[in-house]
């Protein structure tokens, strides 16, 4: 039975999200990071529609549409940071609070 | 035993190495390409776990639509005068910390859950995946329309350009966000 496996898989992937998102400093390598992990969590919905037969797969289509929509509007915050700043680190947009 | 140790390994070959150059590689052009490679490898596992549909949709919008979009937001953003993009890294230490404890505690949870009773069952087809979206799903299918054009506005309002060259830092406020900001 491989749904173990996957599972690890999976894991191991949101890991990897979760370190780049603690070590990169530039936003849209954040955003990359935020893909890996978001991916994973697809991974994770085929693998239990396989195996055991959860309706996992119209929850991956919409997890799709969202993951879409939020890389298009992350980069155009992107877009405005760097055209006030001139570079896309992420401290540089400490004044979006409030 | 053995097809789950050679299929994990298989899936960590596909996805793993490939994700973890995503979040290591120095050049920001190649952790976007690495991605591209990770979401390849995704859409190699759904075929496997029967979701030929999802593998199709994973590589027609992930590789063909966001990594496009990545590679242009790198490409606009990036600085002209050097050839490429270095990523400032910090705190690795703190990173591969807070990676591992999650690692740990979730496969120790998985390892330790009993998953026999879940048998391979049979996938839906891509017919019933088209009735389950019309019908079963059909409010938050029309709400994911509704999410999509509010994401266009507001990206289109977001990215519209006002002054043509980038401001050096200025003082914060919500000025960039008004009507007629002067440069």
């Amino acid at each position: 039975m491989t749904l173990r496996a996957l599972l690890l898989v999976a894991t191991a992937l949101f890991s990897v999200g979760i370190y780049g998102l603690v070590t990169r400093r530039q936003a849209v390598a954040l955003l990359l990071a935020i893909e890996v992990m978001a991916n994973a969590a697809n991974l994770v919905f085929v693998a239990f529609a396989r195996y055991g037969g959860a309706p996992g797969h119209p929850l991956v289509l919409f997890a799709l549409a969202i993951t879409v929509a939020e890389v298009a509007v992350g980069l155009a915050l992107v877009l405005l940071l760097y055209r006030r700043h001139g570079d896309t680190l992420l401290e540089l947009a400490s004044e979006a609070k409030g | 035993m053995s097809v789950e140790l050679g299929f994990g390994a298989l899936a960590l070959l596909l996805v793993g190495f490939p994700a973890l150059r995503v979040v290591t590689s120095r050049d920001l052009v190649r952790a976007v390409l690495w991605l591209a490679v990770t979401l390849l490898g995704t859409a190699v596992l759904y075929a496997l776990l029967s979701a030929p549909f999802l593998a199709g949709v994973q590589v027609l919008t992930y590789v063909g639509g966001v990594v496009t979009l990545m590679v242009f937001g790198v490409m606009v953003t990036r600085k002209h005068t050097g050839a490429t993009v270095a990523i400032a890294g910090t705190n690795r230490i703190r990173g591969a910390v807070a990676a591992l404890a999650f690692f740990g505690v979730v496969a120790s949870a998985i390892l330790r859950t009993d998953l026999s009773a879940l048998a391979s069952v049979d996938t839906p087809s891509t017919q019933d995946l088209a009735f389950a979206l019309l019908d079963r799903y059909l409010l938050a299918f029309e709400v994911a329309s509704v999410l999509l054009l509010a994401a266009i506005v507001s990206a289109v309002v977001l990215a519209r350009r006002r002054d043509p060259s980038p401001e050096p830092a200025g003082p914060a406020g919500s000025e960039a966000l008004g009507e007629g900001s002067s440069p």
